[in-house]
């Protein structure tokens, strides 16, 4: 951060006065921010210290080692939720990235009704996960959905049933997150291609490139750091998916579409194992950190290398 | 790429956008079709369909009339539970948070960039690594299963957001302007009032639809912290979806979906172009 402000206008030594009178902003200032900076690093060591303890219903004290961990490690439901977690998180990242892609080179092209169109594909950004979880769980049961709608219509042999199948249920989740944050991916695309220096394309035309070279050797290398940032929000929030699991599938058939933030939920408030909750909890935020660390690192070295302006 | 000289292929790119367009818009039309069919004719079709009578009725059932566990008061009591939650929390975060990035940003004082960094790691906690502390503070200061105590929660988080986004803003401001006033012996608030306030309309409309949406929205925390009739729209809905999963009333449930993601969905229709701003500013933190 830069000092944008000298030295001349911090206020000075403050006296008893100045204080008292002071009193009012001072609360004002740092009493939230206290309160908020106090509360994130308080409850993660609460949290980080329970997961440690012996709690099953009521937080206790006692030290039980890494042990509420290997349980949870050792758990089906938690090996299940991890490998979904990886699945549904490169499918549903790579998937968003490539359609926000098209959507975005799409709109690019001065087509009409540009505004309606992205509005269009945003719009599902605004609505909670309760309600596209509630709505996607009535189109992809096949009693009800699409399926019943295809054999209504005469094709009886016809099959959809992944909201059902322990194998292919996840793939819902796949579906309905795409449908509902592709848009974000290509709000952001959009900007960057909008970003383009105009010059460089020109310079391309002159040298004869056509539409296809020309976004693949000029202007998509120039989206690799919107890129990096999606992915990273993306999987930011595929780690912490709860909502529209809950309202999709419930973590089934069984425990089929399974996810951390779920293990943790049931751990803690179905079945009243707190430590065991809390080492979940606190693994999630290590696959979290796995993510946002080399990020940040990979952050840091670019603002060095780049000449301030 | 960016000319219009080749029909064919502009007819494509229409075409293909086309598509992509029914098919976003495709589960919206089949809630709202929904919406107005009865729950019968749902039952001996599907769930596409168009609406042979239409049943408006669904929506009085759906705002005041069917039943959640034994209480049969509809949507209405968990939407001003929503309602109760998102405009306090939103307003009192978004002042909150407009004087500390304006703090930040502009008046700056020792610490201030300790204190600011550790709040913004506030964007990136998991809500679960707060769900227990959360829980024993709210049950300890007596605010558990109560309203107030989902404002306390989303208006503390909420702060981590209001002011990066303030802060951000503020920062572009020209710092002469504030020492001008300083030497004319304006104080802290005057200065805010009269220089900083009227300057940030854009801002607070960004923070606001983008605090009011995502409060409106949550979930977690409201299935947690409250039960029964203090619950927020959210976990009303999951609720009455598992209540009447033995006797589906769709026509009915899709009138509370719609009802429940109205507010939000509004101010999206009106306040597009500042929702997106919101959501690519917290892309480029």
């Amino acid at each position: 951060m830069t000092d944008v402000v000298s030295t001349a206008t911090r206020p000075g030594r403050p006296t008893i006065s100045g204080v008292a009178r002071r009193l009012p902003e001072y609360l004002l200032i740092w009493v939230p921010l206290l309160l908020s900076a106090a509360h994130l690093i308080s409850f993660s060591l609460w949290t980080i210290w329970i997961s440690f303890t012996p709690s099953t219903l009521v937080p206790v004290s006692g030290w039980v080692g890494l042990r509420n961990y290997t349980a949870v490690l050792a758990t089906r439901n938690w090996q299940i939720a991890f490998n979904n977690l990886l699945l549904f998180g490169s499918a549903f990242v790579l998937l968003s990235l490539i359609t926000g892609l098209i959507l975005a080179i799409l709109l690019d092209q001065r087509i009409r009704g540009e505004n309606v169109l992205r509005s269009i594909f945003l719009y599902p950004l605004a609505v909670s996960f309760v309600v596209t979880g509630t709505v996607w769980s009535w189109l992809l049961n096949p009693g009800i959905g699409i399926e019943k709608l295809v054999h209504d219509l005469g094709w009886t042999s016809f099959h959809f049933d992944w909201l059902v199948n322990r194998d292919m249920a996840i793939w819902t989740i796949v579906i309905a997150v795409i449908w509902q944050s592709s848009g974000f991916a290509m709000a952001l695309f959009l900007a960057g291609l909008r970003s383009v220096d105009a010059d460089l394309i020109k310079a391309a035309q002159i040298d004869g490139a056509g539409p296809i070279r020309m976004y693949r050797r000029v202007i998509l290398p120039t989206l690799w750091p919107i890129t990096i940032a999606v992915v990273v929000i993306q999987l930011q929030f595929a780690i912490s998916t709860f909502d529209l699991v809950r309202a999709l599938t419930n973590g089934g058939p069984g425990i089929a579409t399974q996810l951390p933030a779920l293990v943790v939920y049931d751990l803690m408030f179905q079945r009243g194992l707190l430590g065991r909750g809390a080492a979940a909890a606190v693994l999630m935020l290590l696959i979290l950190l796995a993510v946002l660390l080399p990020y940040a690192a990979w952050r840091y070295f670019q603002r060095r290398r780049a000449p301030h302006a | 790429m960016r000319d219009r000289t080749f029909a064919p292929s502009r007819i494509l790119i229409y075409l293909i956008v086309s598509l992509f367009a029914a098919a976003w818009l495709a589960p919206l039309a089949v809630v709202v079709l929904n919406s107005l069919r009865t729950n019968e004719e749902i039952a001996q079709a599907s769930m596409i369909g168009w609406p042979k009578h239409w049943a408006w009725s669904n929506y009085a059932a759906a705002w005041s009339g069917f039943c959640v566990a034994e209480t049969c008061s509809g949507i209405r009591p968990y939407m001003l539970n929503s309602a109760l939650v998102t405009i306090p929390a939103t307003i009192i975060s978004t002042m909150l948070g407009a004087i500390a990035g304006y703090a930040v940003s502009l008046w700056r004082f020792r610490g201030d960039s300790w204190i600011y960094g550790i709040v913004t790691l506030g964007l990136f906690l998991p809500q679960q690594m707060r769900l227990l502390p959360w829980t024993i503070v709210l049950r300890d200061i007596g605010l558990i299963n109560t309203l107030t105590g989902l404002v306390l929660i989303h208006t503390i988080q909420g702060l981590s957001f209001t002011t990066l986004f303030c802060r951000n803003y503020y920062v572009a401001i020209p710092h002469e302007l504030i020492r001008a006033a300083r030497i004319d012996g304006a104080g802290f608030f005057r200065i805010f009032w009269r220089i900083i306030l009227p300057l940030s309309s854009p801002i607070l409309i960004v923070t606001v639809i983008w605090q009011f949406t995502h409060i409106w929205n949550e979930f977690l925390y409201g299935v947690t912290f409250t039960t029964g009739q203090q619950q927020p729209v959210t976990a009303a809905l999951i609720a009455l979806s598992a209540a009447i999963a033995d006797i589906p009333q769709h026509g009915v449930q899709s009138a509370a979906v719609i009802i429940a993601a109205l507010p939000t969905l509004l101010i999206y229709l009106f306040g597009g172009r500042y929702f997106v701003r919101g959501l690519t500013a917290g892309a480029v933190k």
